[in-house]
């Protein structure tokens, strides 16, 4: 694993609105193949890290680099364009589309076809679609409209969504949230199994400790916007500061991962 | 320089009567969601009603008594409307209430002519304001004075009743969250209903307050309303200072634009707004809009391009109409033109609403540009007919070039009033540049050449330029264009996030639906044989809305069907009787809230349902929808 | 008894989503509606305050029929609804909404006094006067919870209180549920987060597509692996 480049590296990322600091100095850096949870209490800047990292949000200092090159600042379709997949917290589908015309869209765009006025869509990389959506266990669905899928399912659609531009980063915002605890541990062992073959670098971020602790290979801790605490799930599960300020008692989550914890 | 101080002043008058419409316009919008485009009706009968009861009442008191009653019974109207009509579209998508409030528009536009007539009646002047103060030699009318005073005042006790009133922070919690507040056990019907009376009456005191100043009218209405539109597009929907800074802006540039540009002094005001959207699209002192809400039970079935029946059928349908010539006469064939010319018009403003998502109220710009390019080509540069008709839409796509690039860094609501005053401000060069456009005498004289001038040909013109129209929308909305636009549409968080550009993509369907409408209005001017700067106004924009929505807004050609019926009825109607406007409004009001779906939707729904004879599978995610409306 | 739902059958559109849903609620007990997402617990909740539009069944809350009133109406009667996505409105402080909640005194039900929210909730104290858009996730979460108890209601709907919340915060949730319990009023809380509810709740009713599969007291539930595996997929 340590041999793995270097996908995204980031030095001291900042930010603040009105003189409050959301994010301030963070850094750290992400291998590909690699699986990176940032935990942290509500409104400890997880999401304005996240939404700097994919464009939405200009940095207010620092650097972030992916694969060598600088994308600071730049338009989240420009770092789509560099290879960053995202899924959402709340997903964002086509719900008017069929599930394989939402995969074809991406592909599309991946194609440089947006502009094209004369194709038909309907036949367009139908077969790709396909495989895609077959990695996520979705081929079932392709002729479905969108909209009426299961909230499970819309997750896995998402996915495939974000796999369409053969990303080397995927970033997931809650990937899990709003779901069952079985379709948790679902999708996120499909996420880690095609980030392993595919050798993908995933950032997600996650309430949910059952899910960190079965999933990440290193876990980062952010509170008050700054990082304090960076390891393997075991070192983080025994960081008395993190215990102190996150995780708790440990009462709501589950047995097999409340060890070394005071019960 | 005193000249310059009066003219400031007037321009100061004349903002307190925007400012009153426009902050009514943006606590109704605020709460209710609604863009209350009649608003400018109400406006308008606070004038009507205020003249009629300043005639009667005498006296000092009964002027201002006058006044007052006069805002108040405009706002019992309102409240009869919003009880009657307005709790049937709160949950309804904006274009809809756009067009139920255009609709009663139309209705008030005739009653008042029934009632108090078409001619301008004068009011009476304000008891102790009839005199003027001097200033360095120029005279300020003192009730010009009494104006200015006026909107600070209302200013400052709007602001005290919506921050020190459990009212008002009832209000403004409802402007965030309707149902929320229903379910913290607040009647949210009456809170809904006083705000709109509130609103109401701002609108009725501004135009009762006008009657001194000006002649009332009727035709007030629209002339405020697109004010008011580019007054809150510039302050921002929804705020109330925004309102107030805003209509000094534009009642100041609209004062001294008349001095540097005479003749098109809205010039000015468009530039202004230019300015404004590219640096604050929400406005000066709006914010940021949450995504237009998807209406639920209203769910898209998917599209699909058309089966080898359908097209073997959507061919009949094209030769039965090419055999049209062989069993009538020149009348039916010059209807069957105009019906043919306005299925291109409807079909490209369905593009552009449909597949895009975008709402234009103006799209009568591009068409009405479409034919004056006719004019000046075929007038000024003498061009052969081919000639013209290739290169005449040109400009209705250079229109959409330019006022599409403004008008894409908005949506919703925002989008549907840019585009209105967008079209307003084309109108208002075609009327007032009379040099170039002939003003209101328009351009006459533009025939087809001989090929194309007998009924027959022009009709077999018209027709096979529709279908070759409407199939190549169709082949867009399939193409790989035509999914990154509904990508757009559906959701732009997802479309970004796999590199669609959204603003381009919906720039280059507005330009593509602005060009196709230039087609219709150049066939339209060698129909008519003339262009007016009718062929731009709002009631050409409007009947193309009307036919979208009667076709079926979420199918992929309904708008075919909806401009054949609908220029079929409007045609008959016409003939029939002198109350089209109130025929028509009531129409429009009708349809929007008992047949949202239009003929072609409908037809789909009813087909969808006998194919799946099973029971419809519990949609779960309905539930998230409508979960996190 | 507090709350009594017979029959409830809800639809949005053509989809049926609730069918014959039956739950009941004693005084001063703590009810958990456990089922995964899309099982219907946020229907179910909706339904019962009328923010569904298409709803049949009785709907008895203090022996009273219900189910024909607008949401306004059954709330003022004392039935607290807290949604899952907490909905806090932005743009006013944390005293202006909480004054967006208040109701009258109500003889069979706590009174809640800003004083007392700010005593369960110490977090929000700091803050009366911020904009409720510039607070944390959690914090939004006691705000919306303590909305509503300013309604003085005798029951409350909590729906997912814990969705979306760090560890620590859920702690501190569990705390302050379980002082309105003492304080005498009745909750049913929908949840996904079994170890959540095994901590607050007195029974539970398992929901799964629509329909109520099981119910039962929360020892028992416990003693059912069974009965977890196949409708809570733990």
């Amino acid at each position: 694993m340590s041999t793995a480049p270097t996908l995204l590296s980031v030095e001291g990322l900042s930010k603040s609105y009105g003189g409050v600091h959301a994010v301030r100095e963070v850094s750290f850096a992400l291998r590909a193949g690699e699986i990176l949870a940032l935990i942290g209490p509500n409104g400890a800047g997880k999401s304005t890290c996240f939404d700097m990292l994919n464009g939405q949000t200009t940095p207010g200092a620092g650097r972030i680099s992916l694969l060598g090159g600088d994308t600071t600042g730049k338009k989240p379709r420009e770092i789509w364009r560099l290879g960053v997949g995202r899924t959402f917290q709340i997903t964002a589908t086509f719900p008017t589309m069929t599930v394989r015309e939402n995969v074809q869209v991406a592909l599309v765009s991946y194609g440089r076809q947006l502009f094209n006025l004369w194709a038909s869509t309907p036949r367009f990389a139908r077969d790709e679609a396909g495989r895609l959506l077959e990695l996520v266990g979705m081929s079932g669905y392709a002729e479905r409209p969108c909209g009426e899928l299961a909230y499970g399912d819309l997750k896995r659609l998402e996915l495939a969504i974000a796999l369409a531009n053969q990303p080397k980063l995927l970033l997931m915002d809650e990937p899990t949230a709003g779901m069952a605890p079985r379709e948790r541990i679902d999708l996120m062992r499909l996420t880690a199994g095609i980030a392993r073959e595919k050798s993908i670098g995933v950032l997600f971020t996650e309430h949910d400790m059952d899910v960190v602790f079965e999933h990440a290979d290193r876990i980062l801790v952010l509170n008050r916007g700054s990082l304090i605490a960076e390891g393997s799930p075991e070192e983080v599960r025994r960081n008395p500061q993190v215990r102190a300020i996150y995780l708790g008692e440990g009462l709501v989550y589950d047995a097999r991962h409340r060890e070394g914890l005071p019960s | 320089m005193a000249f310059y101080f009066v003219q400031f002043l007037t321009g100061l008058a004349s903002a307190a009567s925007l400012f009153l419409v426009a902050s009514g316009l943006s606590i109704i919008f605020g709460v209710t969601r609604i863009v209350n485009f009649a608003h400018g009706a109400f406006y308008m009968l606070g004038a009507y009603v205020a003249f009629t009861l300043t005639e009667r009442f005498s006296g000092a008191l009964g002027f201002w008594a006058g006044i007052v009653v006069a805002s108040l019974v405009v706002a019992v109207v309102g409240v009869l409307v919003e009880m009657v009509l307005l709790r049937r579209i709160y949950h309804a998508p904006e274009l809809f209430q756009l067009l139920a409030t255009f609709g009663l528009t139309l209705m008030v536009q005739d009653l008042v002519v029934m009632i108090w007539g078409p001619n301008d009646l004068l009011g009476r002047r304000a008891p102790g304001f009839r005199g003027a103060v001097e200033f360095f030699g120029q005279n300020i009318p003192t009730y010009d004075l009494f104006l200015i005073a006026l909107s600070p005042i209302v200013l400052g006790l709007l602001w005290l009743l919506f921050q020190r009133t459990r009212w008002g922070v009832l209000v403004r919690a409802a402007t965030q969250d309707r149902d929320m507040v229903a379910a913290l056990g607040v009647n949210q019907k009456w809170l809904f209903t006083s705000v709109f009376a509130l609103g109401v009456f701002l609108a009725a005191l501004g135009g009762a307050l006008q009657i001194p100043r000006d002649a009332v009218h009727h035709a007030l209405d629209l002339r405020i309303i697109v004010d008011v539109f580019v007054v809150v597009v510039i302050g921002g929907l929804g705020s109330i200072i925004g309102a107030f800074v805003a209509a000094v802006l534009v009642s100041e540039l609209n004062a001294f634009g008349i001095l540097i540009f005479p003749k098109i002094s809205i010039i000015l005001v468009f530039l202004v707004m230019a300015v404004v959207l590219i640096v604050r699209p929400w406005g000066l002192f709006g914010k940021q809009e949450a995504p237009a809400r998807r209406t639920p039970g209203l769910t898209v079935n998917p599209w699909r391009p058309l089966s080898q029946g359908e097209r073997i059928a959507a061919w009949a349908g094209l030769a039965v109409a090419a055999m049209l010539p062989l069993v009538s006469g020149d009348y039916a064939l010059t209807v069957g033109s105009e019906i043919a010319i306005f299925v291109i018009f409807a079909a490209s403003l369905h593009f552009l609403m449909s597949v895009g998502g975008l709402a234009s109220f103006g799209h009568a710009a591009y068409f009405g540009l479409g034919a004056y390019g006719i004019a000046f080509l075929a007038k000024m540069a003498g061009l052969p007919m081919i000639a013209c008709l290739l290169l005449g839409p040109l400009l209705g796509c250079l229109g959409a070039a330019i006022f599409g690039f403004f008008a894409v860094q908005l949506s919703g609501v925002y989008f549907a009033m840019l585009t209105l005053a967008f079209a307003q401000i084309v109108w208002s060069i075609a009327f007032q540049w009379v040099a170039v456009t002939g003003g209101d005498n328009g351009i006459l004289g533009l025939w087809p050449e001989k090929w194309a001038a007998g009924p027959a040909s022009f009709y077999w013109l018209s027709i096979g330029i529709a279908a070759l129209a409407v199939a190549a929308l169709r082949i867009i909305t399939f193409s790989p264009f035509g999914y990154a636009l509904r990508a757009t549409r559906d959701s732009l968080l997802r479309s970004e996030a796999i590199g669609i550009d959204a603003k381009r993509i919906q720039w280059t369907a507005f330009v593509i639906a602005g060009t196709v409408a230039g087609v219709a209005g150049a066939l339209f001017a060698y129909l008519k044989g003339s262009v007016f700067p009718d062929s731009l106004g709002i009631s050409l924009s409007v009947d193309a809305l009307v036919m979208v929505l009667l076709g079926g807004v979420e199918t992929v050609s309904g708008a075919v069907i909806g401009a054949i019926v609908y220029k079929m009825l409007s045609i008959w109607l016409v003939s029939q009787t002198d109350l089209s406007k109130l025929v028509l409004g009531g129409v429009i009001v009708l349809m929007v809230v008992a047949f949202p779906k239009g003929i072609v939707g409908m037809l789909e729904t009813l087909r969808n349902l006998r194919r799946r004879s099973e029971p419809a599978k519990p949609a779960l995610l309905k539930s998230r929808i409508e979960g996190a409306e | 008894m507090k709350l009594s739902v017979q029959d409830l059958n809800s639809h949005y559109g053509p989809a049926h989503i609730l069918f014959d849903v039956a739950i009941e609620v004693g005084d001063g007990e703590v009810v958990a509606l456990l089922g995964r997402n899309g099982a219907g617990k946020s229907t179910t909740f909706r339904s019962i305050v009328g923010l569904v539009a298409q709803r049949t069944g009785r709907i008895l809350f203090e022996g009273k029929d219900v189910s024909d009133q607008p949401t306004h109406a059954i709330v003022s009667r004392g039935l607290g609804y807290v949604p899952e996505e907490r909905r806090i409105f932005t743009d006013l402080t944390v005293d202006e909404n909480l004054e967006v909640g208040r109701q009258p005194v109500r003889p069979n039900a706590p009174h809640w006094t800003r004083e007392k929210l700010f005593a369960l909730f110490p977090n929000l104290a700091e803050m009366r006067n911020r904009p409720g858009g510039r607070m944390s996730g959690g914090e939004q979460q006691m705000l919306t919870i303590a909305r509503t108890l300013m309604g003085n209601p005798s029951l409350v709907l909590l729906d997912e209180p814990s969705e979306g919340l760090s560890p620590k915060i859920v702690e501190q949730m569990v705390a302050a549920i379980l002082t309105m319990k003492q304080a005498g009023v009745s909750i049913v809380l929908s949840e996904q987060n079994l170890h959540f509810a095994r901590l607050i709740c007195d029974r539970a009713y398992i929901i799964e597509r629509g329909r109520i599969c099981y119910s039962g007291t929360m020892a028992e539930l416990d003693a059912r692996p069974d009965i977890r595996d196949t409708h809570l997929a733990l």
